[in-house]
C-alpha cells in the first residue's frame, strides 16, 4: 500500500491502531474458515466511530474496499481480506456503554464479546439469548453481521430479534443511527434489514440490544438412542405434544466419539444422543419433563439421564458446544456445512448424507439442532491424501444442494460469506438476487463494503494506488517505459 | 374526450387483458383512501397477475393503492395520487399447513381467523392477535406491522414470519427468506418488506413460524390508584420468573389505573403462576378478569372524530407516559384513553368537541414522547387533521436511507405515493 496512504491512515488511528507488518498482517489472512487465505495489506484499528469515519472517508476517497473483522471466529469466509484492501477491525472498540436492567436493554460497542454480554448482567438475572458455540471469542459485531443463532434459538430466537438500535457508519464515511431504544419507530425496518447482511451495508459502531430476564429453572435430559431416525422421532413427539424445549440437540456416534475423546463429557454410549432442554418455571418445568422421557422411550431409547444441577448442565453443554473443534481428535481435517431443512425431512435427508458419504469414501460426523432443523454434517479428511480436500468439498456441496432440494436453507447461521457465494443461485433466481443487490446499492452504492462477498462473481482484486517502483533494467538504463 | 379520459380507457383495457373483466371493477365511495376515489379496483388471481398489474401501472404513471381487507387504510399521510386499488382479495388460500414442521404458507389475502381455524385442526396458531381479524389479511398484518399483545411473549409479527414472496413494481416476483426457522442466506428483505406499508412492493405469500395452542389460559386484573404505582408493578412483574403471554396497562383517567396480566400453560402451572403474581403484587389484589384483550380493538370503534396514536416509549417509561396523555389532554378539554403493553407500545385515543384541541394536545404529546426519546405515529385521525401534522413523526438521520431503498424499489413511485414517512 501507498505509503503516502499508510502515514494518512496512522494519523487518524495511531501506531496502535495500525498493522503493517508482514507477520502479523499473516494473522489476519483468514478467520474461521481456515480453506482460504490472503493477506490483506494493511489492518486497521479505529477506537472511536469518529476514527472510524475518517478512516473509511479516506477508503471512499480513494475507492479502497475494506472488510469489518470482529474476532475472526466467522465459519464461512466472511471475514476473509480482499487482495489490496484493508482490514478494519473492531476489537479496539470493545466498551459496554450502558446497562439498563430494568428495561433489559444495553448498549455496547461491536468489538464486545457474546458472552461479556452476559457476563454483564448475569447478576440482575438476565442473559442474551442467541448463543453461538464461539460466544466467549466471537463478537456481538460479528454476530450482528451474521445474524447468528445458537443452541437455543429454536425457542428464543436469533441475532435479529434482540437488535434494536444501530449506530452505523455507511461506505461515504456518514454516520446514521437506524433504529433506537424503543420499539415499533416510524420507517422501514433497516436494523432488519441490516442484521445479517455480512458486512456488506456499512459498519457498525454502536449496537442497542435487548437482553432477557433468566428462566427459574433449566433442567436438560440427555436420551441414548440406537439411530438417528429414532432420535428424530423423539423429537418430533416432543414438539407435537405442545412441548416448546429451549434446546434440541442430536449428536450422532462419530461426534460422540469426537468429543469424549476431546473433552470427556461421560455421555452415554450410544448411536445417537438427544439432548433436551426445557425452560420456565419450576413447577412447569417438572411436570414436561416427567412427559419428555416416556416419549423418548416410546421411540425406543436406552438410557435416559437427567441433569437438573447448573454444573451437571454445564457439563452436558460443554461436550456438545465443543463438537467442531472435538473432531481434531479423529481427523488431521474437516469442513463443517450449515444446512437447515424443515424438520420433517430429517431422517431421509440424513439417510441420504450417510449414503453419499459412504460414496465418497469419506466420513461425516452430524451434529445438529434437532428442533430448527439446522444441520452441522462435519466431513473429515485429510488434506495431506492427494484428492481428498476436493472430494471433501465436493461432498459438502452435495449435502448443501440435497437440503435445498428438500426445501431447506444453504446456511442456518453461518452464513454465505466467501464460501458459499457462487451457491446462492442454487437457492434464489436471478430477480430473488437482484432485488438483493438492489437493497446493497441503497447503502452502498459506492461497493466498498466486503463487495467481493455474498454473491457469485464478484471476485476483486483491487490494483491500485500502488507506488510505481521501477525495474533495475529501467533503472540502468537500459530499458524505456512507455 | 381528455387526455386523462384517454389514458383511463386505455389503462383499463391493458388491465382487463392483465386480470380479465370480471376482476376489474369500476371503485365506489366505499373504496376511497382519506376521501380519495380511485378509479377502480383489480383483483389479481396470482402473484404473477399481481407483478403484471404493477409493471403496467409503473410504466402507464398510475398509482397502485394495496388493499386486504381494507381495515387500516386510514394509515399514513393522505395518498398524493390514487388511480387503482389492488386488492388481494382473490389470493387467499392456506397453501400449506406444515404442521410437523410448524410452519404455514398462506397467501396474502387471506383472512388471519381463517388462517388460525385452519391451523387449529392441528393444535397450533400463528401467535399473533391482531385487531379486526376476522377482516384483516395475513398481507395487511405484515405490510403493518401491527404488534398485538400476544408479541410480549411471542416476538413481533417480523419474527414470526420465516420468508415472503413479494411482486415489485418492475414486473417481477420474488422470493426473500424460506421455509425454515433458521435461514441467513442472502439479505434480509422478509424484514425490510414487513412493516413498508405496501410502498416496495405486494407481499403475495408469506411463510410462518407457529406454536402450540396452549392447554389453558388464564387472565387476571388489578386497579391501581396512579400510573406511577402502576409502572412500578409493571416492572415487578417484567423482572420476575413469572412466565407471562399478556400484561396490559388501561386507563381513562389518570387516577385509575387497571393492570391485565395472562398466563399460559397446563393448568397445574397456572395455578402456580396467579400465586407468584399474588406474591409480587403486594398489597393489590389480582381477580379474574373478563375480555380485557380486545382493550386496543374498541379504541377503534365509533372514532371517525377521534385521533388513535401509537406511542411507544420504554417499558420503565409506561407510567410517565400515561400521565402525560392526561396532563395534555385534561386542560384541552380533551378525553383521552390509553391502553399500554408491558412492552412500551401503547394505543391512545383522544375525543374533543372540535379539531384545535386535539392538534393542540397532539403536538404537546408528540414532544413530552421526543423528549422521553420515543415515539408517536397517528394511525387513525380525521382527513382534516393529517395538513396540520405530520402523522409519522420526524426521523432524522435514516430518512435519506430509507428514500434511497424506496428509490431502489419504486423509483417511479406506483406504490401508495406519499403515504409513508418522509412522504416517500
Amino acid at each position: 500500500m501507498d505509503a503516502r496512504l499508510v502515514s494518512e491512515f496512522r494519523s487518524i488511528v495511531g501506531d496502535a491502531g495500525l498493522v503493517t507488518g508482514p507477520e502479523q498482517l499473516r494473522t489476519y489472512e483468514c478467520d474461521g474458515l481456515t480453506l482460504y487465505r490472503v493477506a490483506p495489506d494493511l489492518v486497521l484499528l479505529p477506537s472511536s466511530a469518529q476514527e472510524m469515519q475518517a478512516v473509511v472517508k479516506i477508503c471512499h476517497r480513494e475507492r479502497i474496499p475494506f472488510v469489518a473483522r470482529g474476532s475472526g471466529t466467522g465459519l464461512s469466509g466472511g471475514a476473509l481480506p480482499i487482495k489490496g484492501g484493508v482490514v478494519i477491525s473492531l476489537t479496539r472498540m470493545n466498551r459496554i456503554l450502558e446497562v439498563d436492567v430494568p428495561n433489559a436493554r444495553v448498549v455496547l460497542e461491536p468489538g464486545v464479546t457474546n458472552a461479556a454480554i452476559t457476563a454483564a448482567v448475569a447478576a440482575h438475572g438476565y442473559f442474551y439469548a442467541p448463543d453461538p458455540a464461539s460466544q466467549v471469542v466471537c463478537t456481538v459485531g460479528g454476530n450482528v453481521a451474521e445474524n447468528s443463532g445458537g443452541v437455543h434459538c429454536f425457542k428464543y430466537g436469533v441475532t435479529t430479534t434482540y437488535i434494536l438500535g444501530l449506530e452505523v457508519v455507511l461506505s461515504d464515511g456518514s454516520l446514521v443511527r437506524l433504529g433506537g431504544k424503543t420499539m415499533d419507530r416510524p420507517g422501514y425496518d433497516v436494523v432488519g434489514a441490516f442484521v445479517g447482511s455480512e458486512g456488506n451495508f456499512g459498519i457498525v459502531t454502536k449496537i442497542t440490544l435487548r437482553i432477557i430476564k433468566k428462566p427459574e429453572t433449566t433442567q436438560t435430559l440427555m436420551a441414548a438412542f440406537n439411530s438417528i431416525s429414532e432420535a428424530g422421532a423423539a423429537v418430533s413427539s416432543i414438539i407435537a405434544s405442545g412441548m416448546f424445549p429451549a434446546g434440541l440437540e442430536i449428536m450422532d456416534r462419530l461426534a460422540l466419539e469426537a468429543v469424549e475423546a476431546a473433552v470427556h463429557p461421560n455421555y452415554p454410549n450410544c448411536q445417537a444422543l438427544l439432548l433436551v432442554e426445557l425452560d420456565g418455571s419450576e413447577r412447569e418445568v417438572e411436570l414436561l419433563m416427567e412427559k419428555v422421557g416416556p416419549i423418548c422411550k416410546s421411540c425406543g431409547a436406552g438410557e435416559i439421564r437427567l441433569a437438573k444441577s447448573e454444573a451437571e448442565r454445564m457439563a452436558v453443554w460443554k461436550g456438545r458446544k465443543a463438537a467442531f473443534a472435538s473432531v481434531g481428535r479423529i481427523s488431521p481435517n474437516y469442513l463443517v456445512q450449515d444446512g437447515v431443512i424443515p424438520r420433517t425431512a430429517l431422517p431421509r435427508v440424513l439417510a441420504e448424507v450417510e449414503r453419499l458419504s459412504a460414496e465418497a469414501g469419506l466420513r461425516v460426523a452430524n451434529v445438529f439442532h434437532a428442533g430448527d432443523g439446522n444441520l452441522h454434517p462435519l466431513v473429515l479428511y485429510d488434506h495431506r491424501i492427494e484428492g481428498q480436500e476436493q472430494r471433501a468439498m465436493t461432498l459438502a456441496e452435495a449435502i448443501l444442494r440435497l437440503c435445498v432440494e428438500a426445501g431447506g436453507s444453504i446456511t442456518g447461521e453461518h452464513g454465505i460469506g466467501e464460501e458459499k457465494k457462487h451457491f446462492m443461485p442454487v437457492m434464489f433466481s436471478a430477480a430473488d438476487l437482484n432485488a438483493m443487490q438492489r437493497l446493497r446499492s441503497a447503502f452502498d452504492p459506492y461497493q466498498l463494503c466486503n463487495p467481493t462477498k455474498m454473491f457469485p462473481g464478484t471476485d476483486v482484486t483491487f490494483q491500485g494506488p500502488i507506488a510505481y517502483e521501477p525495474h533495475p533494467i529501467e533503472k540502468a538504463g537500459l530499458a524505456q517505459r512507455y | 374526450m381528455s387526455e386523462a379520459r384517454t389514458q383511463m380507457d386505455q389503462a383499463w383495457t391493458g388491465l382487463n387483458a392483465i386480470v380479465g373483466r370480471e376482476n376489474l371493477r369500476p371503485a365506489s365511495t366505499a373504496d376511497a383512501v382519506d376521501g380519495m376515489q380511485p378509479s377502480g379496483v383489480i383483483a389479481p388471481g396470482t402473484a404473477q397477475e399481481v407483478a403484471e398489474v404493477l409493471r403496467y401501472c409503473n410504466s402507464a404513471g398510475l398509482a397502485v393503492i394495496p388493499r386486504g381487507g381494507g381495515t387500516k387504510l386510514w394509515l399514513g399521510n393522505r395518498p398524493q395520487k390514487v388511480d387503482f386499488i389492488l386488492s388481494t382479495e382473490r389470493l387467499n388460500r392456506v397453501i400449506e399447513h406444515a404442521w410437523g414442521d410448524m410452519t404455514a404458507t398462506v397467501e396474502a389475502g387471506c383472512k388471519i381467523d381463517n388462517l388460525q381455524r385452519t391451523l387449529k385442526e392441528h393444535g397450533q396458531q400463528l401467535a399473533a392477535d391482531p385487531m379486526r381479524s376476522e377482516g384483516a389479511t395475513v398481507g395487511g398484518l405484515l405490510a403493518t406491522a401491527e404488534s398485538g399483545t400476544l408479541r410480549i411473549r411471542y416476538g413481533a409479527i417480523r419474527d414470526l414470519v420465516l420468508g415472503v414472496e413479494v411482486a415489485l413494481p418492475d414486473g417481477s416476483v420474488i422470493k426473500a427468506g424460506g421455509k425454515v426457522v433458521k435461514n441467513v442466506a442472502g439479505y434480509d428483505l422478509t424484514k425490510l418488506m414487513i412493516g413498508s406499508l405496501g410502498t416496495l412492493g405486494v407481499i403475495t405469500r408469506a411463510v410462518f413460524r407457529l406454536h402450540p395452542i396452549p392447554a389453558a389460559t388464564a387472565t387476571y386484573t388489578t386497579l391501581l390508584p396512579t400510573a406511577s404505582e402502576a409502572s412500578k408493578l409493571v416492572l415487578a412483574i417484567l423482572d420476575s420468573h413469572l412466565v407471562y403471554t399478556g400484561l396490559q396497562i388501561r386507563a381513562q383517567r389518570a387516577d385509575q389505573v387497571a393492570l391485565d396480566v395472562r398466563f399460559e400453560g397446563i393448568p397445574e402451572s397456572l395455578d402456580d403462576q396467579y400465586a407468584k403474581l399474588s406474591q409480587i403484587a403486594g398489597g393489590h389484589r389480582f381477580e379474574r378478569a373478563g375480555e380485557v384483550w380486545t382493550a386496543r380493538q374498541k379504541l377503534f370503534a365509533d372514532a371517525s372524530g377521534s385521533v388513535i396514536s401509537k406511542c411507544s416509549v420504554l417499558p420503565a417509561q409506561i407510567g410517565l407516559l400515561c400521565d402525560a396523555v392526561f396532563r395534555q389532554a385534561q386542560p384541552a378539554g380533551v378525553t383521552a384513553t390509553l391502553v399500554a403493553q408491558g412492552t412500551g407500545v401503547a394505543e391512545v385515543r383522544l375525543d374533543a368537541a372540535g379539531l384545535q384541541p386535539l392538534v393542540g394536545a397532539l403536538h404537546g404529546l408528540r414532544e413530552e414522547l421526543d423528549r422521553l426519546e420515543g415515539s408517536l405515529i397517528v394511525e387513525q385521525c380525521p382527513v382534516s387533521m393529517k395538513q396540520e401534522l405530520d402523522v409519522w413523526g420526524t426521523l432524522k438521520d435514516a430518512l435519506p436511507l430509507m428514500q434511497q431503498i424506496k428509490e431502489q424499489f419504486d423509483p417511479a413511485r406506483t406504490l401508495n405515493p406519499g403515504r409513508f414517512v418522509g412522504a416517500i
